[in-house]
């Protein structure tokens, strides 16, 4: 019996040098040439190329090291516990949710409440900047943008990769209202969402009649129709210059956070002056146009309109022989998702300063569209994991100096930002096929409450 | 049978493309009655369905229901005149639950009824009230059709349209819908239009009965009459028997 387990631990130890050595060479023949050679320009203005042997060796010695120890170590322990679970006859799903998943919600929000005077407490005022801005603004931007995405693609089941656009549209309103009429932040603010809900609309009509894949494709023409309006309008957008100089926001009117100003609001308040203050503002606006952007959505899937979207998700024509008017619904949806676009871009302008076609690549709708999936469509919860885990991830990037003393100083882990975006992503959809969070809460009940679970239904329909 | 038709179908033809596949047919439907229509694949008997719901429209001809011509109206507005469809293929929501599928059916703006029409359709068919939280994907193929007539019962119709209930079903199951379309007939008076290929059963059920080949109708009479029909027997009948 001993000697039979041995010699099965002895296959398992065989089996994983040599997968371990496989995952090697194909690593090799892969990054030999996208890594293993760079090329760049020498001081003559001439491309010429040098090798990277030692990067190359750390790509292959990882894909090697990485196989063997997860089909060697880490399989047969997950294996093995598998099966005790299975003899002992627990299930892995319990009924009974741990506090901290219970209350995870409010958890969440009193943290996020608290978070940038914790940052402040922690890292010192300037210190703090850091966390408030990169990790906190910029986060809570891509939640609400993906949150405003949701509605589209995951509640009405109509595949956006244009998203941006409307982004844009919002960023352009304030930019371009705010400098040329001089008007306040609070009044382009809705303005800005209602113009962005106007070009939901334009889009939506040429596009009723397209679903999945067509759709996808038209509107990520539309996103790249807008980005190059932006550039070559120049008389209004300055192009490819942008438009700097935006105003700030202001404290509703009362205080304003420019220096100069009179009624400044460090002065009024008696604080040094520092810029971290207007960044705390804007933590918590942008964090209350996130609150707004969830409690629409909640209480839109509870309404008619909701629920026809997430029917329109399902069945087209099923929904229109039941006597919902596919047209509107598919509008609404567009106009309703687009709006917050325009709110998050009137804010992005706000914070930024400055607007210009580079922030509304494609690339921007493809991180957007990939939080809303990866965090489980339809699921806001999870997209909001999913936006702390990708863009928190990037920006962490950024502060993994000690990188550098292993790979030597030319290594910008900036650089490998999209490498590590794709490998999460492929991690995520092979062990959590539905996203972070795949269930979907019913809204419809007649006696109790009862989630279902997303394991029931085929991968892909969570 | 006296007085107007509740859905009159005058001359219909209705095309795919350059396609014809309805080339002008007849068909009453009386209030109260239940009228099935049968025939081989291909023949029409779905599209003339879709057609009476403006999906595809008529390119000629009428349809008239309770009085008032719905031939150009869009579908939607179509199902606000009560005409509620079981379509074929069922087409539930998969990922809704069967609560949710059913909430679908009723009248969004006024859900008055709502939870008197709930337990009447649970009331019809239990299995729909044991599952009532599942989603309907998960459903067996003889509860999303119950799921789906279920569905179209919550808009209160004043005409149900059932496009091939039987379709991939046991035929205990079958048998169990059909008798429950029966009781809503018998019970209700709710007037059934029925697209059927099991003929036999489908004969059974129905007052009248419509015979569809290429796109035109080329008999009709009382069910019994039709069951007796030695052609119609020969054509859908012989080793169709369940």
């Amino acid at each position: 019996m001993a000697n039979g387990y041995q010699n099965v631990q002895e296959d398992v130890m065989a089996k994983a040098v040599k997968e371990g050595a496989v995952a090697g060479i194909i690593a090799f023949l892969m990054f030999l040439v996208f890594v293993g050679i760079e090329t760049y320009q020498d001081i003559n203005n001439q491309l010429v190329w040098r090798t990277r042997w030692g990067l190359l060796g750390v790509f292959v010695i990882v894909a090697a090291v990485g196989r063997f120890v997860t089909v060697g170590f880490i399989k047969p322990h997950l294996d093995k516990r598998k099966l005790a679970k299975a003899k002992t006859g627990i299930l892995e799903v319990s009924e009974e949710k741990s506090f901290f998943h219970k209350h995870f919600l409010k958890i969440a929000l009193v943290f996020l409440l608290c978070y940038p005077f914790l940052a402040m407490m922690i890292f010192g005022r300037q210190g703090s900047l850091k966390y408030v801005d990169n990790f906190g603004i910029q986060i809570l931007i891509y939640v609400m943008l993906a949150w405003g995405l949701n509605i589209v693609v995951g509640l009405a089941g109509l595949l956006d990769l244009g998203y941006v656009a409307f982004y844009a549209v919002g960023a352009y309103s304030y930019a371009l209202l705010s400098a040329n009429f001089g008007f306040s932040f609070w009044l382009l603010l809705p303005m800005a969402g209602i113009l962005a809900g106007f070009w939901g609309i334009i889009l939506g009509f040429p596009v009723l009649r397209l679903r999945g894949d067509y759709l996808a494709i038209v509107t990520l023409a539309f996103g790249e129709i807008i980005r190059l309006v932006l550039i070559n309008w120049t008389d209004v957008t300055r192009g490819t210059f942008g438009i700097s100089g935006i105003a700030k926001a202001s404290f509703f009117g009362i205080w304003s956070f420019d220096v100069g100003a009179a009624n400044n609001f460090n002065k009024a308040w008696g604080l040094p002056s520092s810029s971290v203050y207007y960044k705390i503002f804007l933590f918590y606006v942008i964090l209350a146009l996130c609150m707004l952007t969830a409690y629409v959505t909640i209480r839109l899937r509870r309404m008619p309109i909701g629920r026809a979207w997430e029917a329109l998700r399902e069945d087209e024509i099923a929904c229109r022989s039941l006597g919902i008017n596919t047209v509107a619904t598919k509008l609404t949806a567009f106009a309703t998702g687009a709006m917050f676009g325009g709110f998050a871009g009137s804010f992005f302008a706000a914070r930024q300063g400055f607007v210009s076609p580079e922030s509304f690549v494609f690339l921007e709708s493809a991180i957007i569209l990939a939080i809303v999936v990866l965090g489980g469509m339809g699921s806001l919860t999870g997209i909001a994991i999913a936006a702390v885990v990708m863009v928190g991830g990037t920006e962490l990037l950024r502060e993994m100096e000690f990188l550098k003393h292993i790979f030597g100083p030319d290594f910008t882990p900036e650089l490998y930002r999209m490498l590590l975006f794709g490998l999460a992503m492929v991690i995520v959809m092979l062990f959590k096929p539905r996203g972070f969070v795949g269930t979907r809460e019913p809204t419809a009940f007649l006696r109790t409450r009862k989630a279902v679970s997303g394991s029931f239904t085929k991968e892909g329909h969570g | 049978m006296a007085g107007e038709p509740l859905l009159k179908v005058q001359g219909v033809e209705t095309f795919y493309g350059n396609i014809r596949a309805l080339s002008g047919v007849d068909v009453d439907v009386h209030q109260g009655e239940i009228v099935s229509l049968i025939g081989a694949n291909g023949a029409g008997k779905s599209t003339l369905m879709m057609t009476i719901c403006g999906s595809p429209q008529a390119k000629n001809g009428q349809v008239i229901f309770d009085g008032e011509d719905i031939t150009r109206l869009p579908t939607h507005l179509i199902a606000r005149r009560r005409i509620a469809q079981s379509p074929e293929g069922r087409r539930i929501f998969p990922r809704m639950t069967v609560l949710e599928n059913l909430q679908m059916g009723a009248n969004l703006d006024n859900l008055k009824y709502f939870k008197e029409d709930v337990e009447k359709v649970f009331a019809m068919f239990p299995r729909l009230k044991e599952r009532q939280t599942q989603r309907g994907g998960t459903l067996s193929g003889g509860e999303q059709q119950m799921l789906s007539i279920g569905r179209a019962l919550m808009a209160r119709p004043k005409l149900l349209l059932l496009d091939e209930p039987s379709l991939g079903l046991a035929p205990l199951i079958v048998k169990g819908i059909f008798e429950a379309i029966r009781k809503l007939n018998k019970e209700e008076g709710l007037t059934v239009f029925l697209v059927e290929q099991n003929a036999f059963a489908a004969l059974k059920l129905s007052d009248r009965a419509y015979v569809m080949v290429n796109g035109k109708v080329t008999m009709s009479g009382s069910g019994k009459e039709l069951l007796a029909n030695p052609e119609v027997r020969a054509a859908y009948l012989e080793g169709g028997r369940h």
